[in-house]
């Protein structure tokens, strides 16, 4: 169908409404050209008599007699194996000056389903050398793990850092990292850039750039476009995708903001009903299939509108993904980095992906143990402010520093420190050696024989 | 039948003209047809929910009515499956359109070429009622399937039966007014199952878990809500619970939930052990999975689905256990579906029908007299997933009207890694005086006694804590002291239970039984140890205290706990 029309009726925010056409598919891709430009759109709802369309570019520029074609088509990402290295728009245009990509194969944005019976379980270790994560909140491959910030603190260097530093254990595999930047700044975006340039990671990367004063419209395509991306180099060229994207509160602002273009009934906060339907779109992208080689691992970043984890972004993601790591202010201003809150944090995949075969055997054990003294030191920082540290027990006093050492030696780490798994759990070992070997009620004893420093011959005084 | 046309398509909800077909009638929209079912009808025009994705569907594509609603079918071969909302075989599917499912798909929910073999249980000349079995086939290693005359039929007497091996549709048994009866029923999903009558709950469904059998026990044929925030513990609690609860068929519901998380359930069901039968859970199982990103309709349906599927069973006499993991994603597809039809929405934009579907939705559990003679059972348990955690939110109260046992997840507890995370405080069995007799004839004369006990010394900690935590515990005069230390032996050693341990996940009740009596009489050496003046420091450091704590991980724990309690007494005995 290539008919022009002409008989826009109403444009409302991001929307525009047609009139009198032929019929027109519901999800088709449309083309609005005024003046010299083209402005790609998609159809939100379809009947005889009208035509609603979003329109990703913004409807800034377009009147009514701005001409309109309905495609006949949804909306396709162009792919081949020359898009890795490519910086592109949050539209999927070149942004770096280089040809438009030429077409291998054309792949619908929406992303069908991964069938749940052709699921592979998710269970090799990644180790990112941050002990945070390794130790106590561990990835695996083809997990969706988020990290919930707060605006103003590093979370973008703890994505970077993971960036550079995530690997499998003892193999050589091709990688790619696809960096989807929603809403951001120019700032943050060259920041990104710039580390991928000065460690060579741009060659093996896609990047998708929708800046702060890009159409806010079209940061609903970003992440679809990256996540189609993902899911050819995954599954058609073998690669294992590691995908970030940031800020996935914007993207939900876009959300909110198109609800309310159409006067839809609001849910929560005045977020769409459908947004967790819609979230759940994009972070089940993730995974492993049976049989194929690749995977799709997801770091989605969100900073948490008032630092609220109750609000509906990242209290729907946690929902969806399978834990979350949590960027603490508290932390963030005792000069720890990264500042990562242990106890809020989880990855629900660890457990397939420690112990023995993957990891180390003592590892769960230890990772328990550890959280269970942070945990209670923690409630005892509270109790010793109020009564003071000295009308604390000696076995709380105990577990009162052991937090205190827990935070400045396992949380505490440097920006390029890339420590091993096992570098982790020997620092997880030695502070737990400060505590009598009869508080360690979490681990079995044979772990205690072949791993507790005293045992090993290594121990400190 | 009547072909309609696409007046107008917004996301999963089409709109449609010139159709007659009746409420929940099951249509098929557009060229593809694909399946989609009446929700509402006003003047000439058909509001229709599509199970699958409607992208490109146009204004005047046409809509085919099929004149029947949405059904289960019902047979031989529903164990092991696993089924999308709509219960499409997901393995079906993925042979028919690879690894991501695409749409317009039709495949039956029972295999209709395969041969089962049949053996009638009546003879010429019987004379057969609704509901009751003509026949079995051995559908699994020890599961027999019995085929039954179907409710709401007039039954009469045989005129002919057959033996051997059948298809679901070939004829097995004919009446004497020619009826045939074959070994497949089709039963629309959002109708109830009939029973005789609904019996009292006084026998207690067996989980393993310590707080749930020990404080806040499930009836067999009872309902329960599990509600926390997100990563509280819901999914690794139902996982649980269908591993190791003692019912004969268990239907797990996956309804708008994660894809890796139905991967892993699908991975480890086939190879952990039935501890009852000591075969493959699988084979007692049946998965709907219809994940988040799936359609919204097919999840909307996919709890009436699974619900027909375990009354099925229950009406074969079977104990059945059904999860739904989460009832509020199915409860956010109803307000998807409903805003979509622009229906006046309810408190936090729910359709004012929320409470009602919810109520009706749990009524179908419970155990029953059934038609065929004999009993059979429904359990359900929910999960809750409240917006921010919040307890007052609409899905959560609704529930709470309708549930007799409510497991309170609590994230405090989840963040101290205390799992299962379930508040002992907050939460509640309504079971509890009818399931008692049982547990004092069927385990031991002393079990209500010592949990009445076991819950004291914890409302009591709480009492204290909150003191606690304005002058330090070394303020409280040396019995609370005590008490304080006894109420957390009973969280760590007894209540918190790892779902991940291999022996600790699963815990008979004698061995819950006793290893509470053990901390109780730790409790006891220490009262009258106090009496004779001895110091709380020294009562707190007996050794075998600590001893106590890993008791629970042994699997031979008899000889253990023995060795400990002797060592108590000695320990006890040596203090000055
Ligand atoms: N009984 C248990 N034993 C050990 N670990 C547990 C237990 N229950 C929960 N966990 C831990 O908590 C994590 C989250 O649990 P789960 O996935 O069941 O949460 P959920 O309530 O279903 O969350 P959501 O609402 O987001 O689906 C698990 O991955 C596991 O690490
Ligand atoms: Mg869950």
């Amino acid at each position: 169908m290539t008919k022009e029309y002409k008989t826009i009726t109403e444009i409302k925010g991001p929307l525009i409404f047609v009139e009198k056409t032929e019929p027109v598919g519901y999800n088709e891709l449309v083309e609005i050209r005024t003046g010299g430009e083209l402005k790609r759109g998609q159809v939100l709802d379809t009947s005889d008599e009208i035509v609603v369309v979003q329109v990703f570019e913004g409807t800034g520029g377009l009147s009514k007699d701005s001409a309109v074609r309905f495609t006949g088509d949804v909306i396709k990402m162009p792919l081949s194996p020359a898009i890795v290295g490519r910086v592109l728009s949050g539209s999927g245009r070149p942004r770096d000056g280089g040809p438009e990509i030429v077409p291998e194969v054309m792949r619908g944005i929406a992303g069908a389903a991964i069938n749940p019976a052709s699921r592979e379980k998710p269970r090799a270790f990644i180790q990112t050398g941050i002990s945070t994560i390794d130790g106590t909140n561990t990835l695996v491959r083809g997990q969706k793990l988020p990290i919930f910030s707060g605006a103003g603190l590093p979370h973008n260097d703890v994505a970077l850092q993971i960036a550079r530093q995530a690997k499998a254990l003892g193999e050589a595999e091709s990688f790619a990292v696809i960096f989807c930047a929603m809403g951001i700044t120019n700032e943050e975006a060259q920041h990104f850039l710039a580390d991928f340039e000065r460690t060579g990671a741009l060659e093996r990367a896609v990047v998708f750039l929708n800046l702060a004063d890009d159409p806010a419209v079209e940061r609903i395509l970003t992440p679809r476009l990256g996540l189609t991306t993902a899911e050819y180099l995954a599954f058609d060229l073998d690669m294992h995708v590691l995908i970030i994207y940031t800020d996935m509160t914007n993207y939900c602002e876009s959300l909110r903001q198109m609800g309310a273009a159409r006067e839809e009934v609001p849910g929560r906060r005045g977020y769409p009903g459908y947004m967790y339907t819609d979230l759940a779109i994009q972070y089940e992208r993730a995974g492993i299939i049976r049989g194929k080689k690749g995977s799709i691992t997801q770091f989605p970043i969100l900073t948490m509108p008032g630092d609220d984890i109750t609000h509906p972004i990242p209290d729907l993601s946690g929902y969806i993904t399978e834990g979350q790591i949590i960027v603490s202010r508290e932390l963030h201003r005792k000069g720890i980095y990264p500042p990562i809150d242990i106890r809020p944090s989880l990855s629900r995949l660890m457990n397939s992906g420690i112990g023995k075969g993957h990891t180390r055997e003592d590892h769960r054990a230890v990772s328990d143990q550890l959280y269970a003294y942070y945990a209670e030191g923690n409630d005892l920082r509270g109790l010793a402010a109020i009564v003071g540290k000295e009308a604390l027990s000696e076995r709380d006093k105990l577990v009162l520093e052991f937090a205190d050492k827990f935070e400045k030696k396992f949380v505490n780490q440097g920006r390029d420190e890339d420590r091993s798994i096992f570098e982790t759990l020997q620092i997880g070992w030695e502070l737990l050696a400060d505590l009598p070997e009869s508080m360690l009620t979490r681990i079995d004893d044979k772990y205690i024989k072949q791993y507790h420093p005293k045992y090993a011959g290594t121990a400190k005084k | 039948m009547e072909v309609g046309k696409v007046k107008r398509v917004a996301g999963p909800v089409v709109q449609a003209t010139g159709l007659k077909a009746s409420m929940y009638d099951l249509v098929l929209v557009g060229e593809e047809g694909l399946m989609s079912e009446v929700i509402g009808i006003s003047g000439n025009k058909h509001v229709i929910q599509v199970y699958e994705d409607t992208g490109g569907v146009k204004p005047g594509e046409p809509v085919k009515e099929t004149g029947a609603p949405l059904v289960a079918q019902l047979g031989p071969g529903i164990l092991t499956s696993i089924y999308d909302g709509i219960q499409r075989p997901l393995t079906k599917l993925a042979e028919a359109s690879g690894d991501f499912i695409s749409r317009g798909l039709f495949v039956d929910g029972v295999d209709h070429k395969k041969k089962w073999e049949f053996k009638p249980v009546v003879k010429k000349g019987d004379t057969v009622k609704a509901g009751q079995t003509i026949g079995e086939v051995q559908e699994q290693l020890l599961i027999k399937h019995k085929i039954m005359v179907p409710p709401r039929s007039k039954g009469g007497t045989i005129k002919e039966i057959y033996s051997g091996n059948f298809t679901v549709d070939e004829t097995v048994a004919v009446l004497e007014d020619g009826t045939k009866l074959n070994m497949l029923q089709k039963w629309p999903v959002r109708q109830a199952r009939p029973t005789i009558k609904k019996l009292a709950p006084t026998i207690p469904l067996r989980t393993g878990q310590r707080v749930i059998d020990g404080f806040f026990s499930l009836a067999k044929g009872g309902t329960a809500a599990i509600p926390g925030g997100f990563g509280t513990g819901k999914t690794v609690m139902q996982q649980t619970l269908s591993k190791w609860a003692d019912v004969d068929i268990v239907v797990y519901v996956g309804c708008g939930e994660r894809g890796n998380e139905m991967a892993d359930l699908l991975h480890e069901f086939p190879e952990l052990v039935d501890p009852r039968t000591g075969r493959p859970l699988m084979e007692r199982s049946i998965v709907f999975a219809n994940t988040s990103n799936m359609p919204v309709a097919a999840r909307e349906a996919s709890i009436y689905t699974g619900m027909t599927v375990s009354e099925y069973y229950r009406d074969m006499g079977y104990d059945v256990m059904m999860t739904a993991d989460s009832t509020s994603r199915w409860a956010e597809a109803m307000r998807e579906l409903a805003s979509r039809l622009e229906e006046m929405p309810g408190e936090e934009g729910y359709p004012a029908y929320l409470g009602a579907r919810l109520a009706d939705f749990y009524e179908r559990a419970g155990r029953a007299d059934i038609l065929g003679g004999g009993q059979g059972s429904v359990s359900v348990v929910g999960a809750v997933s409240p917006p921010g955690g919040d307890f007052t939110e609409p899905v959560t109260q609704n529930t709470l009207r309708m549930v007799k046992v409510f497991w309170a997840l609590d994230s405090k507890l989840t963040q101290r890694r205390h799992f299962p995370s379930i508040n002992w405080l907050d939460s509640y069995s309504l079971y509890d005086k009818d399931l008692e007799p049982w547990f004092v004839e069927n385990v031991n004369p002393d079990w209500n006694k010592n949990k009445r006990r076991a819950m004291a010394i914890l409302q009591e900690n709480a009492e204290l804590e909150e003191i606690v935590m304005l002058v330090g515990s070394d303020a409280l005069p040396e019995d609370q002291q005590i008490t304080l230390e006894v109420a957390r032996m009973i969280i760590n050693f007894w209540l918190a239970q790892s779902a991940m341990h291999p022996v600790d996940t699963f815990c008979p009740y004698k061995k819950q039984f006793e290893l509470l009596a053990a901390i109780l009489k730790y409790r006891d050496y220490a009262v009258e140890a106090l009496q004779k003046g001895i110091s709380v420091e020294q009562i707190k450091s007996v050794p075998s205290k600590d001893a106590l704590a890993k008791v629970r991980l042994e699997s031979e724990y008899e000889p253990v706990l023995q060795k400990v309690m002797a060592q108590m007494d000695a320990d006890f005995k040596g203090l000055k």
